[in-house]
């Protein structure tokens, strides 16, 4: 531990304690991989403050998706500092304030962020303790609610202690500060009410899409029908004609209308006859699988390599097994679309977006626009739901772009065309497998192939207004880490997986909701799937016999399953039972990213042979996430977690023409509702005593997985290829 | 530029406007700055904007401003209870802890609240085809329907 305190020019002007990383550089992510880049707080480095009047401000470079994740993190630091969570603040996501903690992505905002807190708060606390001890002659002292104690009678509060004197506190990241013992937290690992619900069911909370500020204006951008088209001519006059229309702006082929109000706005736009070139830069959508192959391959990353798979697959007398899996386009579908609002004045840019990563958005505005890094201030607003890289950076790059041409403020709130048309999306994906068993049906080899998009030097994906406008931006976008969970948790005695990244892909990609790690634990888990099939062997027993016997935390997970699903042992497929509608069940596994939170999945579907329709009637889970800050919240998370992904692997497909996306709404991009809902049964395993990882992707990543695996229970036909359409369905049933 | 009359949540407002075929959201937003009804989609396809008017809950994202006037009654999620007095629908899904974004919550209640006025006991198959055309994203639909069931029971 080395905390000192000193007093300085205190961040709230004089009585304060303000507690920040000494070291810019040094703290590092959680991830054992090494895959996510060191965060770096370069900006503001303060987490934590308390006044004078013993209020406690949290700064959080992590942000609020609609996770819930402001009353975890509340939670945290109440613990930790002893303080009720009514008297914490918590501001997140401004670049002026919060340091920067990395994108809100990866389900690491409790595991990285929240630990981060859990720091600054144990330090508070021990300096207070420490001031206390000076102020009351002794060292034997206890906190509750602000207030140390000595000997039951003495008492001094923080905002005592903290007066008018200014406390800097500077943690090293390398000589951590000794936390409570988790017998001790009574605050975490308590299902504590979400302090946003009473505001959001009410009306009283401001999303993104509700804030305003003085004197704003209504921007709406013109969007090309075609991706890569020109703009040629524009005709004014009918837009012109529109009372409130004060600006039309151009800006290469980037082209808006500013106005007093948003309907004007979107009437001025639909009013603007605008001549593009013709553009046709999409690939044939029904030959998508053969454009994607036939890609040049950039680079080839082995993410594992143990033994010699070619040489095991070669070896005379070995089965090999062979198997093509592929995962559609998906866009994320956020029920609110994306919105912004940007002020520039006297060469400055404030931007309020949802953004998750405000301090990254910041540099791509500067980027953009050519200014100084250091006259760009972000701040996030929360927006609904965000699952990753979605269209609010591009919104704030539109109204950036507007108001710096009239000179206001003005809010761009996207269409719901544009959200669907205009956010980046989660690429295509393909896999080929092989694998090779020997007489007794042993696995001797798994060799994976992944065809993924390649990943630029920069995490940030291009910026459309800055494309439109040929303004400077990333050259290549961030599809996200997409090539974790390539590798398997299976301990087979020969394994080779390699992502070969691809020069392009069809539309921008990003990162939604378990990037990759969906699409690549889908075809491993099938495939593993397949080889217990092919070996006449309980999946689950399948499953267990592969997994490190030394990886207990995996099997209890799996064995705590098998009991809650009633799981029954046998090989897959179930015994022909006939009928029309068909009844199967699916496991699935995951160890996220092979390092880190396990859960286990069981699938309950009805297959109807006659329309081809699916039917996902329940989901058992089973989640060991380390140690779990509000169990509540977790299931919500999880909750969300399968219902998506049933509608992911069901239903979504975006649909696009040689020019542009033609899913432009929710007929032509259906989502899961209500009826089709299945029923979801949770068991959480709660570890207080490890370390907590992330929730909100893990259980995610293996629901594809179950379903497919059930599907093939019920009917002996194996799917490949998502979604799982009746049209597919049927003709995967025709053609076995 | 024109005036008219509503009443929203139990006032009567003027509301000045250039284009009568105006969707009602953007004046229960814009003009009178209210926070519940959300755009979703302008379409009628997702139900975030949904409002009651005379009790019947409509998408107001797709109500042209020319259809209402001040004889109908529009509620919208702010006029049917506040943090410290909530409607027993608010409660319900405050209870249940009902929300994950929240932003298609608006529609969640108003949809229900509708739902529960002219049905006090709903079976879930009711509630889920009651709620069909309203779309969540982030997956909250099985505490919705423990929400409704809750505030129905």
């Amino acid at each position: 531990m080395n905390i000192q305190i000193s007093r300085r020019d205190a961040l709230l002007g004089s009585g304060a304690l303000i507690v920040s990383f000494a070291l810019a550089d040094s703290l590092t992510g959680a991830q054992a991989q090494g895959a996510a880049k060191p965060l770096t707080l370069t900006e503001v480095d303060s987490f934590l403050a308390i006044d004078k009047t013993g209020k406690v401000t949290v700064y959080s470079g992590k942000v609020d998706l609609g996770t819930g994740i402001t009353t975890a993190l509340r939670q945290i630091v109440a613990d930790e500092l002893d303080v009720p969570m009514n008297r914490i603040e918590l501001v997140q996501g401004d670049t002026l304030l919060t340091p920067d903690q990395g994108k809100t992505w990866a389900s690491i905002t409790i595991q990285v962020g929240g630990m981060q807190l859990r720091q600054a708060a144990a330090a508070a606390r021990q300096a207070m303790l420490a001031e206390a001890a000076k102020k009351l002659g002794t060292d034997n002292l206890t906190v509750a609610d602000g207030i140390i104690t000595a000997g039951g009678r003495k008492k001094v509060s923080y905002a005592e202690l903290i007066g008018d004197k200014s406390f800097s506190i500077k943690l090293d990241p390398k000589q951590p500060v000794k936390e409570k013992s988790p017998k001790d937290y009574k605050i975490v690992g308590k299902s504590t009410p979400r302090v946003d619900i009473p505001d959001k069911v009410t009306g009283r909370f401001t999303y993104m899409q509700d804030f305003r500020v003085p004197g704003m204006l209504h921007g709406r951008v013109v969007r090309p029908p075609a991706i890569g088209a020109k703009l040629e001519k524009v005709d004014e006059s009918a837009a012109r004609k529109i009372p409130g229309v004060a600006r039309v702006v151009r800006e290469g082929n980037f082209l808006g209308v500013v106005a007093t109000t948003e309907w004007d706005a979107i009437r001025g736009a639909d009013a603007l006859k605008a001549t593009w070139s013709k553009s046709e830069t999409l690939p044939d959508q029904a030959k998508l699988w053969e454009h994607v192959r036939a890609t040049k391959v950039v680079k080839e990353d082995t993410t594992s390599n143990v033994g010699n798979a070619a040489e095991a697959l070669a070896k005379e007398g070995a089965k090999v097994r062979k198997a093509t899996y592929d995962f559609a386009i998906h866009t994320h579908g956020s029920i609110g679309p994306s919105c912004a609002i940007a002020d520039f004045k006297d060469g400055k840019l404030t931007s309020w977006s949802a953004s998750q990563a405000t301090h990254d958005l910041r540099k791509q505005l500067a980027l953009m626009l050519g200014l100084s890094p250091d006259n760009v201030r972000c701040i996030y607003v929360e927006g609904a739901g965000c699952y990753g890289r979605n269209g609010h950076e591009d919104a704030a790059a539109d109204a950036a772009l507007l108001a710096k041409a009239v000179g206001t403020p003005v809010r761009v709130q996207w269409s719901r065309a544009d959200e669907h048309g205009w956010d980046p999306k989660g690429p295509p994906t393909l896999v080929d497998l092989q694998a090779s068993t020997d007489g007794s049906g042993n696995v001797t080899a798994w060799d994976s192939i992944f065809y993924i998009p390649q990943a630029g030097p920069e995490l940030n994906v291009a910026l459309v207004a800055a494309e439109l406008a040929g303004m400077p931006t990333a050259k290549v976008s961030f599809p996200g880490n997409i090539f974790q969970l390539s590798a398997i948790p299976y301990k087979f005695p020969n394994v080779r997986t390699v992502c070969r990244r691809l020069e392009t892909t069809p539309l921008r990609p990003s990162w939604i909701r378990t990037p990759g790690r969906m699409q690549n634990t889908y075809a491993n888990e099938c495939f593993v799937d397949e080889l217990a099939a092919a070996a006449s062997v309980d999946p689950l027993e399948f499953r267990l016999k592969y997994l490190d016997p030394a990886d207990k935390r995996g099997i209890e997970v799996l064995n705590r399953l098998a009991a809650l699903a009633k799981w029954e042992k046998r090989p897959s497929p179930k015994k022909a039972a006939g009928g029309n509608v068909v009844k199967g069940r699916g496991i699935s596994y995951t160890k996220y990213e092979l390092v880190r939170t396990y859960v286990g999945a069981v699938a309950e579907v009805e297959v109807n042979r006659s329309t081809g329709r699916i039917t996902v009637s329940k989901f058992y889970i089973t989640h060991d996430c380390g140690q779990i800050i509000n169990p509540d919240g977790l299931k919500n998370q999880l909750e969300g977690n399968v219902i998506q992904t049933v509608s992911r692997t069901l239903i979504e497909e975006l649909k696009f023409d040689r020019s542009q996306v033609t899913s432009l709404d929710w007929n032509s991009y259906p989502i899961l509702k209500f009826p089709e809902v299945p029923e979801i049964v949770i068991e959480l395993i709660d570890r207080p005593t490890e370390k907590p990882w992330g929730a909100g992707e893990p259980a995610a990543a293996i629901i594809p997985s179950a379903i497919s695996n059930a599907v093939f229970d019920a009917t002996g036909v194996r799917l490949r290829s998502i979604p799982y359409t009746p049209a597919k369905v049927l003709s995967a049933m025709q053609a076995s | 530029m024109a005036i008219k009359s509503l009443t929203v949540n139990g006032k009567r407002v003027p509301v000045t406007y250039n284009d009568a075929q105006m969707p009602l959201l953007y004046v229960l937003r814009n003009d009178l700055g209210l926070h519940g009804p959300h755009f979703g989609c302008g379409l009628g396809q997702c139900g975030a904007c949904t409002v009651h008017i005379d009790g019947v809950a409509v998408r107001s994202c797709i109500t042209p401003l020319s259809t209402v006037d001040a004889n109908k009654k529009i509620v919208t999620l702010e006029g049917l209870g506040t943090p410290q007095k909530p409607h027993r629908v608010q409660k319900a899904f405050i209870d249940e802890q009902a929300v994950q974004c929240g932003y298609c919550i608006n529609g969640m209640i108003m949809e229900s609240a509708a739902l529960l006025a002219k049905n006090k006991k709903p079976t879930e198959a009711q509630i889920k085809d009651a709620l069909a055309n309203n779309l969540c994203r982030c997956g909250t639909h099985a505490r919705i329907v423990r929400a409704v069931k809750r505030a129905s029971a």
